[in-house]
């Protein structure tokens, strides 16, 4: 359950435009077709600038069990906003405010 | 450039067992900013909190976070005190000046685009990128 956002298949790692046809057909086990989402920033729509490192409430959730950062191809943030996300988790780890790891 | 002063955040953790010096302990520290020139803009006890790992086998403490304005120099001595603090379990050290300006600068391009967009924004609904950019 944990890493479960690891196991799913990756495709060929291009977003390609014809994107949004491609639905996995039945359960999604297809040939290794992607997933369908929408591929949106909240922080962007949020119209975010800053992301404060002391507000655990909201770093919490791209912070799964494990611990590790929320990758990208999940949370479907922009390359600006996960950087300044990224960077902001790793400044509360360092203060205690959040988890290097849970086991 | 950078014709104005540094802005930082100073976040500390302070030993919990040590809950009523911490008044003592940020004005302290508030004191020596001010002793090097420096001003603070803001002087906060974040509370008590549990620690998300053991520090020096402590499982929670209070988290003090200070604004300072200043040109840098303060801040070598504030660092250096609470290294050699026992009650200072952990501090932080964040320069904010520059993100901030740059959100400011966002912010204000954004207003301006949001001005002009009526004008024209009415006849040709534009592409799916229109307000998404970052």
């Amino acid at each position: 359950m944990s890493t479960n956002y690891e196991d799913r298949p990756r495709g060929g790692g291009y977003d390609s435009d014809d994107d949004q046809d491609r639905r996995p057909m039945g359960g999604g086990r297809g040939q290794g077709r992607r997933m369908h989402r929408r591929r949106v920033c909240r922080f962007c729509i949020d119209k975010v600038d800053l992301i404060d490192f002391k507000d655990v409430r909201l770093l919490m959730n791209y912070l799964p069990e494990r611990g590790k950062i929320l990758p990208r191809r999940i949370s479907g943030n922009c390359a600006t906003h996960q950087r300044m996300l990224a960077e902001a988790i790793k400044r509360a780890r360092n203060i205690a405010l959040l988890p290097y790891t849970t086991d | 450039m950078s014709n104005n002063k540094r802005q930082y955040e100073v976040v500390f953790i302070v030993d919990p067992t040590a809950d009523e010096e911490v008044p003592k302990l940020s004005e302290s520290f508030a004191q020596i900013i001010t002793d090097q020139g420096g001003t603070i803009t803001r002087n906060e006890v974040m509370g008590k909190r549990q620690l998300a790992y053991e520090i020096l086998h402590h499982k929670d403490g209070t988290f003090v976070l200070l604004e300072i304005e200043g040109s840098g120099r303060e801040i070598a001595e504030l660092e250096r005190r609470m290294r050699v603090n026992d009650r200072v379990l952990r501090y932080i050290t964040v320069r904010v000046d520059e993100d901030r300006r740059r959100a400011e600068k966002l912010k204000d391009r954004r207003a301006r685009k949001a001005a002009k967009r009526p004008e024209r924004g009415h006849s040709a609904p534009s592409r799916r990128t229109s307000d998404g950019v970052c």
